[in-house]
């Protein structure tokens, strides 16, 4: 059973375009259950480390390839990511980011308040919304908040950034255990399944519970390396079994057009160095001292 | 800033008095996602010209807590979903069981300790880090600085206070900590950049080269009454104030202080007798919180200014 909840609609300006994409499969009830599923985390508008993640993903066995949303941000063209999602019917779970484009709202619903990172994200937001057309834009305005399907026996509900708030942070050294299972309780599932801080981790929360972070497909996860990362579910006698899988693509390409698109070479140092640049305020203490900047 | 629809309603301008009355306000508790502690009391070491709660070496008003009081609040937070734990005074390291407190919590989930840095040899700075390496979770050290030279601090924090306060710093540097710079915004808005590079400059020279740094507005209550001014007649929050407004902005929709006698429904309204909310922390979570007191109002205008996020400039929206 596969059940989604349904997003808002964006404004009529853009729906009024002709979708071209197809329902992908849960748009229906009738999809089977799933055995092993791909989590994606935030593309940022890195289409080319999604294409190596979708054949590395498929290669592996997945049956269902699942994107947590945040489509746009950081990188170029990003009519490419959805174009890419939407041939590969991957159904995609509202992010921040998605839900700002969608809307033509002021700003990412990011949450920032440090001037530097406020002036990145504007840099990144305004070039995103001038570059998507209005087809993706209506299409990311039909995207669930949430995903609830079944893997194997386990129920796993997919969100961008919590249950109760798309925009949440939930950080590995900032979430405490109790909170995770009061959500997973709350929400009557077995695996929590989310993105948004761009930082992969999970935690066990009791025999076939787990909150697991996909981290992001778009940039690394501060660690001075330019691999990025999706996760890889799978049920395995009652227990969730996963794993993070990292993918390398071809990063120097990827700085190419950001510099030929004129995006700020901070983020083009980020994609480079595995170092984060920009958006560093939400950090927690930890996290942020494990990054260089 | 305009008048709201419906215009300003008249209130107290003592910027201390309760504002009791059917009237007023209130904004429920949405969920606890932050826990916090009065641990010193109203206890400080230093007796700063701004301090909201007018906290000094001799205001025993509000006493520490001990150990075991936290304990069980920490104990019933998790029942309660809390998400991070916030520890403030007073100065919370004038409390002689800070340590241990923060071994307990540390175990359960985040904190953060708004702290002056002035009482933190390295034997103490070091004893942190080490906590914090030991626990999963993040421990913040949220340092109270507010100035960037000594003239400029020490107007406010007393004579002394700069220059013990960065010798505390660059220990919590050394010992691996990224401590969040807090300051009071007291130069016009437009300013803010320009003071927001020298602080960097100023840390830059402590070995602190991932500078965090959150300035806040001025709360117009306690020792800033006589600094500057008390609010006015016409800063409250109204009911029609909050037509439209997502009370998600204000920290007590999302949080609660833990006092060594009582609960109360925020830091700053610590000494408000309205913003008592109960004995326990059960019975505090159960009810709204009043916004009839004039500190609201900056709450209102600049959203959690007291979280470790938000608010990093000090400016009113």
């Amino acid at each position: 059973m596969i059940a989604a909840r349904e997003g808002d609609r964006a404004p009529s300006e853009t729906t009024s375009a002709t979708p071209l994409w197809r329902p992908g499969p849960f748009a229906t009830s009738e999809v089977p259950e799933v055995k092993k599923v791909a989590a994606f985390g935030g593309i940022y508008s890195n289409h080319r480390a999604l294409e190596v993640a979708i054949a590395d993903a498929t290669g592996r066995g997945a049956d269902l390839l699942l994107c947590l949303g945040d489509l746009g941000a950081f990188g170029p063209h990003p009519d490419r990511t959805a174009e890419i999602l939407r041939q590969a019917e991957i159904p995609v779970v509202r992010g921040n980011y998605d839900d700002s484009i969608a809307r033509g709202l002021d700003d990412c619903q990011c949450g920032y308040t440090d001037p530097k990172d406020n002036h990145y994200a504007r840099i990144s937001y305004e070039y995103t919304l001038a570059n998507t057309s209005p087809e993706h834009r209506a299409w990311m305005g039909s995207f669930p908040h949430e995903l609830r399907f079944r893997l194997g026996s386990l129920e796993v509900l997919a969100v961008h950034g919590s249950p109760r708030r798309m925009n949440e942070f939930l950080w590995e050294t900032t979430t405490p255990t109790h909170f995770l299972d009061g959500l997973v309780r709350e929400a009557g599932a077995d695996v929590l399944l989310g993105t948004h801080t761009g930082i992969h981790w999970s935690r066990p929360l009791g025999p076939g519970r787990w909150y697991v972070n996909a981290g992001a497909l778009g940039r690394p996860p501060n660690d001075g390396n330019p691999e990025v990362w999706y996760a890889m579910l799978e049920e395995v006698d009652g227990e969730l079994a996963h794993e993070f899988v990292p993918v390398s693509y071809a990063v120097e390409e990827l700085a190419n057009e950001m510099a030929d698109e004129g995006l700020p070479e901070e983020f083009i140092e980020t994609i480079r160095t595995g170092w984060w640049t920009t958006c560093l305020e939400v950090l927690p203490g930890k996290e942020r001292g494990r990054g260089r900047h | 800033m305009d008048p709201p629809p419906g215009g300003w309603k008249a209130g107290d301008s003592t910027g201390s008095k309760s504002a009791p009355g059917p009237d007023v306000p209130t904004a429920p508790l949405e969920a606890l996602d932050q826990l916090w502690f009065q641990v010193s009391g109203t206890v400080c070491n230093l007796r700063c010209r701004h301090c909201f709660i007018s906290c000094a070496p001799d205001n025993h008003s509000f006493w520490f807590m001990t150990r075991e009081q936290v304990r069980q609040a920490l104990e019933d937070s998790v029942e309660l979903g809390v998400k991070e734990y916030y520890f403030t005074g007073g100065e919370p390291f004038m409390n002689r069981e800070m340590e241990a407190i923060l071994a307990d919590t540390l175990e359960l989930g985040p904190a953060t300790v708004l702290t002056n840095a002035t009482l933190m040899p390295r034997r103490r700075a070091r004893a942190l880090a080490r906590l914090a390496e030991d626990s999963l979770y993040t421990l913040e050290m949220r340092v109270s600085l507010d100035g960037i030279t000594r003239e400029m601090n020490d107007a406010i924090r007393g004579d002394g206070a700069f220059e013990r306060c960065v010798e505390g710093t660059a220990e919590l540097v050394d010992a691996g900590f990224l401590p969040i710079i807090t300051c009071m915004r007291s130069w016009p808005e437009a300013e803010t950049e320009g003071y927001l590079e020298a602080f960097r400059t100023l840390l830059a020279g402590l070995g602190y080269h991932q500078p965090r740094i959150k300035i806040l507005p001025p709360l117009l209550i306690g020792e800033e009454v006589k600094r500057t001014r008390g609010y006015e007649d016409t800063e409250r929050i109204t009911h029609e104030m909050l037509h439209g407004f997502d009370l998600g902005n204000l920290l007590c929709s999302r949080a609660r202080l833990v006092t060594a006698r009582g609960v109360q429904a925020c830091p700053i309204l610590l000494e408000s007798p309205a913003a008592r909310l109960g004995d326990t922390l059960a019975e505090a979570a159960s009810k709204p919180a009043p916004l009839g007191e004039s500190a609201c109002f900056t709450c209102y205008l600049s959203g959690s200014i007291c979280s470790n996020t938000g608010s990093t400039t000090g400016a009113d929206r």
